[in-house]
C-alpha cells in the first residue's frame, strides 16, 4: 500500500539524511524501523507525510503519488496518515478532548474547528476511542495533567480518528517506563489489527520491536542495511545496523560485583533474550 | 596540555572568560582609568546643588499636604483622558501587534515578510514615546489623540518583538502534529500556535497597559492630553500641592495595574 522509491533527502545544511530507500509496505503490517540515533529514521517517517520535504524519488500512498501534491492534495493526503509523536507533542493547553478533535481538522473547515464545533459523531467517536484506550474520566483535563502513558494514550486516538490506513509512529515509547512502553506498544498491535492499518514505528528498544513487530528494517547512515523477520536479527545484523558492540555478552554474569544493575538477565538465556537485554540497557 | 598536567596534579581552575592573561588584565586597567577620567569629566556646581536642595524639599513638602480638591475638576478630567488614551491605545496596539508579530516569527512566516515585519519593528522600537508624541503633536494638534496614536505605536513594536520571539522558541512539535492531521494554516494558527502563547500574550498585554498609563502622563508633559498636562500646567503654576495630589494619584493607579497584572498573569499560566 506504501511503496518509496529511490527516496533521497538532502538537508539544506549539506547533510545527506537518507540515500536510496526502496521500501514497499503492505496493508496491515507493522514494521519497526531500527537504527542508531541520526541514520534518519525521523526523517524517513517524515518525508511519508511531508513535514520534510523528500530531496527526490517517488512515494505511492494506494497508488497516489504524494511527492507533487498541491497543498490542498497534501492536506487530504495527510488526514490519511496518522502520527504519533516522541514525547506525545500534545498540545499541553487544550483539553484532552480538543486534542483528540484535532485529528480531525483536516475534515473540518476552520470556523468549526475556531468554534470547537465539531460534528455529533465525530465527538462520539472521540469518546469512544478515549473509552477504548481508558480514558474517558479526562475528556476535560488539561494534555499536561497526564502522566506519560496517559499522553501517549491521547496522541494515539488523536491520530486514530483521523480514520487513517497507515500509521506513522516516531519513538512512541522514548520517555515511558519498561512497563508502560510495554503497554502503549500492545496497544497500538491491537488497534493495528482492529483497523487493519499498516504502521511504520521508528524505536530505539530492540527487544520491544522484535516482541510487537511483523517486520523489522534496519537503518544505518541513511541507507537500509537490514530488511526482515524479527527472529532473524542476531549479533551480525545489529551489528551492522549499529555498530560493533558485544552483543552477546552478559556483563552481569562476568562481572559479579558489577551485577546490581538489574538481575533477571542474568537468568535469561538464548539469542532473544540477550538482545532483549542489549536493547532495554542501553 | 599544562591544564590537563595540572589537573593530574590535583590543581584545577575554572577556564577564565577571556582566556589570555594580558588581554584579561588590560581589559580591567582599561575600564577602569575610562571610569575614573569620566568621573573627573563631570564637574559639578556644588553651589547650585545646595541651593537646588532647598527647591526639592519644598516639592517634597507639598507631599505631605497633596491639595486634591482646588483643582478636582482637572484632575478627574485629566485622569480620565489618561484611561481612555491608554486603554484605547492598548487595545489598537496589540490588534495590530499580533499579525505583526506572526510575520516577525522566523519559524513561520516567509523570508519577504520577516523582513518586512521586523522592520516595522525596528521602526518603532526605535524612537522613545516622547520622541514620536513630539511628532504626532505637530502632526494631530494638541490633545489626547496624538498621545493615543504615539502609544499604540509604541505598543506594535513592544508587543510584536516579544510575541514574535515566543512564537520562535514554541514546542514544535506539538505545531508539527497538529500539521500532520492535515490542518490549514489558520487551523493551526489556532489549534497549536494560539494556545501556546496566549498567556504570554495576555500577560504582555496586561503589563503594556500598566506601561501605557506610566508613559500617558509623560507624553502629556509635551502635549499629548492626559494627566501629564494637568501635571505639567500645576508644575509651572508653581502648585506644588496639585501637583503632589496628581503624583500620589499615578502612583495609586500604577500600584492597582502592577496587583491586577500579575494576578491575571498568575490566572492565564
Amino acid at each position: 500500500m506504501l511503496t518509496l522509491a529511490q527516496v533521497n533527502k538532502r538537508y539544506p545544511t549539506g547533510d545527506l539524511a537518507l540515500t536510496d530507500i526502496d521500501l514497499t509496505l503492505p496493508a496491515g503490517q507493522v514494521m519497526a524501523l531500527i537504527g542508531p540515533s541520526g541514520a534518519g529514521k525521523s526523517t524517513l517517517i517524515r518525508c511519508v507525510n511531508r513535514l520534510v520535504e523528500p530531496s527526490s524519488g517517488s512515494i505511492r500512498l494506494e497508488g497516489s503519488e504524494l511527492t507533487d501534491l498541491s497543498p490542498r492534495q497534501l492536506r487530504s493526503a495527510r488526514r490519511t496518515m496518522g502520527m504519533i509523536f516522541q514525547e506525545y507533542a500534545l498540545v499541553d493547553r487544550l483539553t484532552v478532548m480538543e486534542n483528540v478533535l484535532s485529528g480531525r481538522l483536516g475534515y473540518v473547515g476552520f470556523w468549526r474547528s475556531f468554534m470547537r464545533r465539531y460534528p455529533a459523531d465525530d465527538v462520539a467517536e472521540a469518546f469512544r476511542l478515549l473509552e477504548r484506550v481508558g480514558l474517558s474520566h479526562a475528556i476535560d483535563k488539561r494534555a499536561d495533567a497526564l502522566s506519560g502513558g496517559q499522553r501517549q494514550r491521547v496522541g494515539i486516538a488523536r491520530a486514530l480518528i483521523q480514520r487513517p490506513r497507515l500509521l506513522l509512529i516516531d519513538e512512541p515509547t522514548a520517555s515511558l517506563d519498561p512497563k508502560t512502553s510495554r503497554q502503549i506498544m500492545r496497544l497500538i498491535r491491537e488497534l493495528c489489527a482492529e483497523r487493519h492499518l499498516a504502521a511504520i514505528i521508528n524505536i530505539h528498544d530492540v527487544a520491544l520491536a522484535q516482541q510487537f513487530a511483523d517486520r523489522i528494517v534496519g537503518l544505518r547512515a541513511g541507507r537500509i542495511v537490514f530488511d526482515g523477520k524479527p527472529n532473524a536479527l542476531d549479533a551480525t545484523t545489529l551489528t551492522t545496523i549499529y555498530g560493533e558492540e558485544e552483543w552477546n555478552k552478559q556483563e552481569g554474569g562476568i562481572q559479579a560485583e558489577s551485577a546490581v544493575e538489574i538481575p533477571t538477565y542474568s537468568n535469561w538465556t538464548g539469542p532473544q533474550s540477550t538482545l532483549a537485554a542489549a536493547g532495554a540497557v542501553r | 596540555m599544562s591544564r590537563q598536567s595540572l589537573a593530574a596534579r590535583e590543581h584545577w581552575r575554572r577556564p577564565s572568560l577571556i582566556a589570555r592573561p594580558w588581554l584579561r588584565w588590560g581589559l580591567t586597567l582599561g575600564a577602569l582609568v575610562y571610569l575614573l577620567l569620566a568621573l573627573s569629566s563631570v564637574d559639578v556646581n556644588w553651589q547650585r546643588v545646595a541651593e537646588g536642595a532647598s527647591r526639592g524639599l519644598n516639592f517634597l513638602a507639598a507631599f505631605a499636604q497633596p491639595d486634591f480638591i482646588s483643582r478636582r475638576g482637572d484632575i478627574i478630567d485629566g485622569i480620565i483622558e489618561s484611561l481612555t488614551m491608554t486603554v484605547t491605545s492598548t487595545v489598537i496596539g496589540v490588534a495590530l501587534a499580533i499579525p505583526v508579530g506572526l510575520g516577525a516569527a522566523r519559524n513561520i512566516a516567509p523570508w519577504p515578510v520577516y523582513y518586512m515585519c521586523r522592520g516595522i519593528i525596528t521602526m518603532s522600537r526605535t524612537f522613545q514615546e516622547i520622541i514620536i508624541a513630539i511628532l504626532f503633536v505637530v502632526m494631530f494638534g494638541f490633545g489626547p489623540l496624538a498621545g493615543m496614536i504615539t502609544l499604540a505605536f509604541a505598543t506594535v513594536g513592544f508587543m510584536a518583538k516579544l510575541l514574535a520571539e515566543d512564537i520562535e522558541d514554541l514546542d514544535w512539535r506539538q505545531v508539527e502534529a497538529v500539521r500532520a492531521t492535515g490542518a490549514g494554516w489558520w487551523q493551526v494558527m489556532n489549534h497549536a500556535i494560539q494556545p501556546q502563547v496566549m498567556p504570554r500574550l495576555i500577560g504582555l498585554s496586561v503589563y503594556r497597559l500598566d506601561i501605557n498609563f506610566r508613559e500617558s502622563a509623560v507624553i502629556g508633559i509635551v502635549g499629548a492630553g492626559g494627566i501629564g498636562a494637568t501635571l505639567n500646567t500645576s508644575i509651572n503654576r508653581y502648585e506644588y500641592d496639585t501637583s503632589a495630589a496628581i503624583l500620589l494619584i499615578i502612583i495609586a493607579i500604577v500600584l492597582l495595574c502592577e496587583y491586577s497584572s500579575s494576578h491575571i498573569r498568575r490566572w492565564t499560566q
